[in-house]
């Protein structure tokens, strides 16, 4: 054996591995790195020269411009039901693939992970004669694996070559739906494995001479359940792209290559050293959160996810250290670069809205993880429900980052408790009144309760977590495409608050239900059933717990027939307590729920959530309490029990007196009811999770993890993380009920011999 | 000189002890957790998000599940303001939630003015979300300026 060999000989071992390796997976070098890519050569000649910042921010507006058209473009042609509602991006990137600027409106997410692909394709394709890199090709991927947030997106990369010379990358990605897996719409909570969640497309060739090959368009139709769409919404990435191409080339003619090269590289960095200068102005130590994810989608089960947000001087360092292990066989968990894409939104979207949409606003800053937990998955592990860490990766921030804001005499945004995060909409699939195969998901997933601010209640439904600009759909359209029926919709979510000085803003409730169709059916996406998910600041409160309500056996359409009356009003809540319609069967649930068959009039309820409330609710203005009783958001119980107002039922006048001495009682009794911050943690803290609660994650020390896999408690340490393997739910449900009929049957011995 | 810390702690730079907003009274040392001089209260759930289904007909009622979710609500030992609250499993290890540099933090006030009152920084988030809808609505021929709605012929 030799200890060490020529360098001629190291080479050519490199070469020989590097041209034989058996497959080009997911690159750790390219998905570990967050960072912008050192100045190319091109770059470097440009910018060493010096350029001019009014030159750049001229062609940066013409960039802009642009990347806006092709935007509404894809939004008003893309037949995907996300492309309507703005569930897109489009954007551009620097030669060796940073992503230098997203059009101003859209996903924001969603470019922030096509940056990998596109290394992926400089590193991968670009040299290999049997793919190669060339004016007028289009490449296309979907598998989040090689960035990405989930496989349901799919994106059109396209190089631009200007005078034979490669200048940057154009990218145009839609929300698709439907992308043939073992559930309709694109999300399987059911995935147990990342062979059932349908095409996996790592970055491959497409288009050629501006042109879709039709071969390769046709092998992806017979993939999906919506074939019409598959190809439709290639065709207008494609065009939109190529309308981007045409105008960067009008730019590039107009201003020369330096221009462009100079502005994009130039934006990077100016951006990237703004957001230096921002954390350097906040106060030096560490703030930290918890979040708590109670389930799976397919069981409760508690993971969490630890946050902990260091600033020294200008670096700042975002520590996920003790966070739950990754599942094995469920779909929630998430790689890290699409967790790092939308740590980027939550940053964007919560703290500085203000910086420019680019990479170089996370590429500041360090993040660290634990391997093979549930926000840094290993590439077997399912995540196709990716979702529901990469939403708390959104408003991660939020909590954290209002402690280290307060104090600045100059904020750059509001202080803001954090938005309601769950994907509450209905997944759907089945056969249209139309005949057509299809899956997808409503537009109501947009329409989440932002969180109360410092001075003023948060906006009802304002926006999903990961975008600022999308619609929530229109109900007419959906139910021409498809057999889904509204029976409730856009109804304020009465109650349901995260209540505070200041309120969360609420959501609105969903009532659907399906006509027409011989096969037809829903899932649901979310977590925050047992445990709230959006959190509360300074003293707010959190969001209450959400669930599905379902009114199955009976067909509405039919009791509406026979009574029109029947029903007075789509309330859930009365619904529920009331229970109108006679022979109906009632349920309350998680809001996890695999697809399930709906038949004709069966009826499905769910609702977006409030965000978190803000500050002490003592302090709620009476004025602003009775201002919800009236506007009947908020029942006069509550505005009693939580809020302590004194005023008239009738009148709904505040005795402003009665009200204060009331509010000095409930101080008083706090702090009769308090106990010792010390004193109380001897009596609260355990040493391990109570012995009833499945829980994934660190208790007392981020270094050793507790799991609960097939049943059993393990504990392991955070470096040497292994994944966790979940019971089918129906195994667990039939051995409940084993043990019941053997307790049933002693019992029944017991009754017997005793006779 | 005092720092605003959140809407009700702030630090006093030159005693270096945590303090409440509304009353002044004095939680502790700004080096340690400012948890440790406020009461805290373990707090069911069920009693703040209540339970709008009929409890005899559901489990699940919109109300938290108390065996896997505890409020801890944080008082002022002093005026009994709610200082934080913080939902935690029942038994879970109260989170160390603010932890400074106060030697950097003084440095970094050194040179800056006092602020009594909190600045409210501008409403982005919002405004981009107005934006964003009036923008979209405009594409779908929907015409939001000036209050004016409908669809454009």
């Amino acid at each position: 054996m030799h200890d060490k060999i020529s360098a001629e000989d190291q080479a050519l071992l490199d070469k020989f591995l590097a041209d034989n390796k058996m497959f080009l997976g997911p690159d750790p070098e390219i998905m570990r790195n967050h960072g912008v890519a050192p100045r190319s050569e091109a770059e470097e000649a440009v910018l060493s020269k010096g350029f001019d910042a009014h030159r750049a921010h001229h062609i940066r507006g013409l960039v802009n411009a642009a990347l806006s058209e092709s935007f509404q473009m894809v939004n008003q042609m893309g037949a995907a039901p996300g492309a309507k509602w703005g569930d897109l991006v489009t954007a551009i990137y620097t030669a060796n693939g940073n992503l230098a600027m997203i059009a101003p409106h859209g996903i924001i997410t969603f470019a922030a992970c096509a940056f990998y692909p596109i290394r992926f394709i400089i590193k991968n394709w670009m040299d290999d004669p049997t793919v190669g890199v060339k004016d007028g090709d289009g490449f296309i991927h979907n598998d989040a694996r090689y960035g990405g947030v989930h496989n349901t997106d799919q994106s059109m990369m396209m190089p631009l070559y200007y005078k034979g010379e490669l200048i940057c990358w154009l990218s145009s990605t839609i929300h698709e739906g439907e992308n043939g897996a073992c559930e309709p719409g694109g999300l399987p909570a059911a995935a147990e494995s990342k062979y059932d969640e349908g095409i996996k497309m790592s970055p491959f060739k497409v288009v050629e001479n501006f042109q879709l090959k039709r071969d390769l368009v046709t092998f992806l139709q017979n993939s999906v359940r919506d074939p019409k769409l598959q190809l439709e919404d290639m065709k207008v990435k494609l065009h939109a792209v190529m309308r981007l191409r045409e105008r960067i080339v009008a730019i590039l003619d107009q201003f020369g290559r330096e221009a462009l090269i100079g502005t994009m590289r130039m934006h990077l960095e100016d951006t990237e050293v703004e957001v230096r200068r921002r954390i350097s102005e906040l106060p030096d130590g560490t703030t930290r959160v918890l979040q708590f994810m109670d389930s799976s989608l397919r069981e409760n089960i508690m993971q969490k996810i630890s946050v902990a947000i260091t600033v020294k001087g200008d670096r700042m360092i975002m520590d996920f250290r003790g966070t739950a292990p990754q599942f094995l066989n469920r779909s929630v968990n998430t790689n890290l670069a699409s967790f790092k894409a939308a740590l980027a939104t939550g940053l964007l979207q919560n703290i500085w809205p203000d910086l420019p949409h680019t990479m170089a606003v996370l590429s500041p800053i360090e993040v660290i993880t634990d391997r093979n937990s549930i926000i840094d998955a290993e590439g077997e592990m399912p995540q196709a429900m990716s979702l529901m860490p990469l939403f708390k990766a959104c408003v991660a921030w939020t909590i954290p980052m209002a402690k280290f804001n307060y104090s600045l005499p100059k904020k750059y945004s509001a202080i803001i408790a954090s938005q309601y995060d769950q994907a509450a909409t209905f997944i759907y699939g089945g056969l249209t009144q139309h005949g057509d195969v299809t899956g997808n998901f409503c537009g109501d997933i947009n329409g989440m309760g932002q969180g109360a601010r410092s001075h003023a209640d948060g906006e009802h439904s304002v926006s999903p977590v990961f975008g600022f600009m999308a619609d929530s759909g229109e109900h007419e359209i959906n139910e021409e495409d498809t057999p889904i029926i509204r029976l409730g919709a856009q109804r304020l979510a009465k109650d349901r608050i995260g209540f505070g000085k200041y309120r969360g803003g609420m959501g609105y409730e969903q009532i659907a239900t399906a006509r027409g169709s011989g096969l037809w059916g829903f899932m649901t996406g979310c977590e925050g059933s047992k445990f709230p998910s959006a959190q509360g600041l300074f003293g707010g409160y959190s969001c209450p717990s959400y669930q599905l309500m379902k009114i199955k056996g009976i067909n509405i359409f039919e009791e509406l027939k026979k009574n029109p009356n029947v029903v007075e009003v789509f309330d859930i809540i009365k619904l529920m307590n009331e229970r109108p319609i006679p022979g109906g069967k009632y349920s309350s649930n998680d809001m996890g729920m695999t697809f399930e068959l709906c038949s004709d009039g069966e009826i499905y309820m769910i609702c977006q959530g409030s965000g978190g409330g803000y500050g002490d609710v003592l302090e709620r203005d009476p004025a602003l309490v009775m201002k919800d009783v009236r506007e009947d958001l908020l029942s006069p119980d509550l505005a009693r029990e939580i809020y302590q107002v004194v005023f008239d039922d009738k009148s709904l006048v505040v005795d402003e007196e009665a009200t204060a001495k009331l509010r000095a009682d409930v101080r008083r009794q706090r702090l009769a009811r308090g106990k010792p911050f010390d004193q109380f943690c001897k009596e609260w803290v355990t040493p391990e999770p109570p012995a009833h609660l499945p829980y994934l994650g660190s208790w007392d020390n981020n270094a050793e993890i507790y799991a609960s896999s097939m049943g059993q408690r393990v504990k392991m340490p955070a470096d040497q993380m292994q994944g966790v393997f979940m019971p089918n739910p129906k195994d667990v449900a039939i051995m409940q009920l084993e043990g019941e009929v053997e307790k049933l049957k002693a019992q029944l011995a017991e009754c017997q011999s005793s006779k | 000189m005092k720092v605003l810390i959140t809407e009700y702690l702030r630090i006093n730079l030159d005693s270096e002890k945590w303090e409440c907003r509304r009353c002044g009274h004095v939680h502790g040392d700004a080096r340690d957790n400012y948890k440790r001089g406020l009461l805290v209260y373990d707090r069911d759930p069920r009693e703040i998000h209540k339970p709008l289904l009929d409890t005899k007909l559901y489990s699940r009622t919109y109300s938290p599940d108390p065996t896997w979710c505890r409020i801890l609500e944080y008082y002022c030992s002093s005026c009994g303001t709610m200082v934080e609250v913080e939902y935690l499993p029942p038994g879970h290890p109260p989170l160390y939630d603010i932890e400074l540099d106060l030697d950097a933090l003084k440095l970094q006030w050194k040179d800056r003015k006092e602020v009594v009152d909190a600045v409210v920084g501008p409403d982005l988030a919002a405004e981009k979300v107005r934006h964003g809808r009036a923008l979209h609505a405009q594409a779908h021929g929907h015409d939001h300026d000036h209050g004016h709605h409908g669809h454009k012929h």
